[in-house]
């Protein structure tokens, strides 16, 4: 089985967020960039079915050379092999169609990749990747498996509740908790990571339709107003009459 | 040319996340100087399509075929994409909801449009442009992003408008049928299955949730949170250790890897307010913090605090919230 597992380079959860260039481009200026979380949870079930069942993990990223350190990182989790493809993600669609050219070359039996990326939180890519290859696209699954050779069982998640669904090979599908519980690469993983092939490959002529022309920020907050917790049903009466929400 | 809408039900009523939805669509078309339509798939009322027209709509078109009563990604795209062409509808405007991103970036791809997802924002269109502005970072900016094909798709983030209400006003309902083969349901569920919500509030949908951390000690403290949910109307959530605890059920958590929710009022008791948790949470409109902790970072981010013991506090704050009049 080959599995092809697609990752974003993203800002850390604790990174703080500000713009240059008049907020027209994000400041990587002191910024830790990390393999998206919800990649993490693809990653890894991928591993998990490929020491199960045998077959290869390859790790994909779409992204400039310096995600080169993160996608070493996802070799040393276990991944067999990496692919860069050599442009900037400029929008979900450029994306998308990178993810395809690859996924056609290669002929994989699986996509999987987080179920957004928490810097754009698009949750875009996976249905247009689904929907270029001409295959389905099973979006956000919590739950992976194979019930045989070509067939996988998923569950999905909808509001309020979730779906069972059996798809053939090939399939995409986006991951979310709890698929699988990360791993952190051990030392014997750093090593070998070194020496497993990243190819760097030039994008396929794409357009991107969405332009990101300029960022801002959230309001700050007025601060907090503390309540007496003697006299806590106090909060209900500020709730209702000053913040009106109840 | 149009401003086309897709609704999603529940229960047989437009869920309310798609009333918001409508609710925008129709304010674009009033922009563009054209209508809205919407489309509705599966197990709804014709009578809460009808009412679509108290949100500015003017006709609904509605697929009854019974196999769409569950979700299949496939089938609703052909759908949609039917009554698209049918309109020749320019804008397409979705909830912000598994389904809506499951199907507007398959649809983004059919219809050669350009899409954009969590928009906070009704479009500016001075200068041949279409900027829409939505939520990136998690919570922590917004991104304006013009959206530069012919046909728009747009996202709408849940909670972030108000549902507009003209009384009286009625939409028309008119059958559509896509001519659905076997082939687009070949990943239809083989099951589905609906939490019970006991009469409760969908988390997704609630206007009010009620959160509980770690604080609480056990889940057999968690009548606290469920007592207060109810006397307030909530949704209940736990944040993720909780979760991963098996106290609750992961589809209650909310935060970085979990929900993402943005109510009016989030509510988080016994929890200290990770960066993580707050990612899930921070759009919400009012926060109020409940934890014994007052260095606990989360009052940083809140807008109501209470330094002190939730076994203590929690309870009065049940008996305030019931005797509330409605």
């Amino acid at each position: 089985m080959k599995i092809l597992v697609c990752i974003s380079n993203v800002p850390d959860t604790t990174s703080k967020i500000n713009f240059t260039a008049d907020n027209k481009e994000f400041d990587k200026n002191g910024v830790q960039y990390v393999i998206n979380p919800w990649d993490e949870y693809a990653l890894t079930r991928a591993i998990e079915l490929k020491e199960a069942k045998g077959g290869t993990v390859t790790v994909l990223n779409v992204g400039e050379a310096d995600a080169e350190p993160n996608i070493r990182k996802a070799l040393a989790i276990g991944a067999d092999d990496a692919i860069r493809v050599n442009a900037k993600p400029v929008d979900a669609f450029f994306v998308a169609q990178q993810i395809a050219a690859v996924a056609k070359e290669g002929n994989y039996d699986m996509i999987l990749m987080g179920k957004e990326s928490i810097d754009y939180n698009g949750s875009q890519v996976h249905g247009m990747v689904g929907e270029l290859l001409g295959i389905p696209s099973v979006v956000p699954a919590f739950k992976l498996d194979m019930v045989d050779d070509s067939t996988a069982r998923l569950e999905r998640e909808i509001e309020g509740g979730k779906e069972v669904v059996e798809v053939k090979l090939p399939f995409v599908a986006s991951a979310q908790q709890p698929m699988s519980e990360p791993r952190i690469p051990n030392m014997r993983g750093i090593m070998t990571a070194r020496t497993k092939p990243l190819a760097v490959k030039e994008p396929v002529g794409a357009e991107a339709k969405a332009e990101y022309v300029g960022y801002s920020k959230p309001e700050k907050k007025g601060g907090v107003k503390m309540i007496d917790p003697e006299n806590a049903g106090e909060l209900i009466t500020l709730l209702r009459n000053e913040a009106k929400v109840l | 040319m149009s401003v086309l809408v897709f609704v999603e039900g529940l229960n047989g009523e437009i869920k309310k996340s798609s009333l918001e939805a409508a609710s925008y669509g129709s304010q674009v078309a009033q922009q563009l100087g054209t209508t809205a339509t919407a489309v509705a798939i599966g197990e709804v009322q014709e009578d809460a399509l009808a009412r679509l027209g108290e949100q500015g709509i003017s006709r609904v078109l509605y697929d009854a075929d019974s196999r769409l009563n569950q979700f299949v990604a496939d089938a609703y795209v052909k759908v949609i994409a039917k009554a698209a062409q049918q309109e020749n509808a320019k804008v397409l405007v979705f909830s912000n909801s598994n389904i809506g991103a499951a199907v507007g970036s398959k649809l983004a791809v059919r219809l050669n449009g350009a899409l954009a997802t969590n928009v906070t924002s009704l479009p500016k269109t001075d200068g041949g442009q279409f900027v829409v502005t939505r939520g990136v970072f998690s919570g922590k900016a917004f991104a304006d992003v013009n959206l530069a094909a012919d046909v728009k798709i747009i996202a709408v983030k849940k909670n972030a408008f108000e549902i507009t209400q003209t009384a009286g006003n009625t939409a028309t309902v008119e059958k559509l049928s896509a001519e659905l083969s076997d082939a687009d349901f070949a990943a239809a569920p083989k099951e589905t299955v609906m939490q019970d919500t006991e009469g409760g509030v969908l988390l997704q949908e609630a206007e009010i949730v009620v959160s509980g951390g770690r604080g609480l000690k056990g889940p057999e403290n968690w009548h606290l949170v469920e007592d207060l949910a109810k006397a307030l109307g909530a949704a209940t959530a736990c944040s993720k250790p909780v979760s991963d605890l098996d106290w609750r059920p992961h589809h209650e958590h909310v935060g970085q890897t979990g929900i993402t929710v943005s109510p009016n009022l989030y509510i988080a008791i016994g929890i200290s307010g990770a960066i993580q948790h707050l990612a899930g949470v921070n759009s919400s409109k009012v926060i109020v913090v409940i934890n014994k902790d007052p260095e606990a970072p989360f009052f940083k981010a809140a807008d109501y605090g209470i330094v002190g013991d939730a076994f203590e506090i929690v309870p009065k704050l049940i008996e305030a919230a019931k005797a509330l009049d409605k």
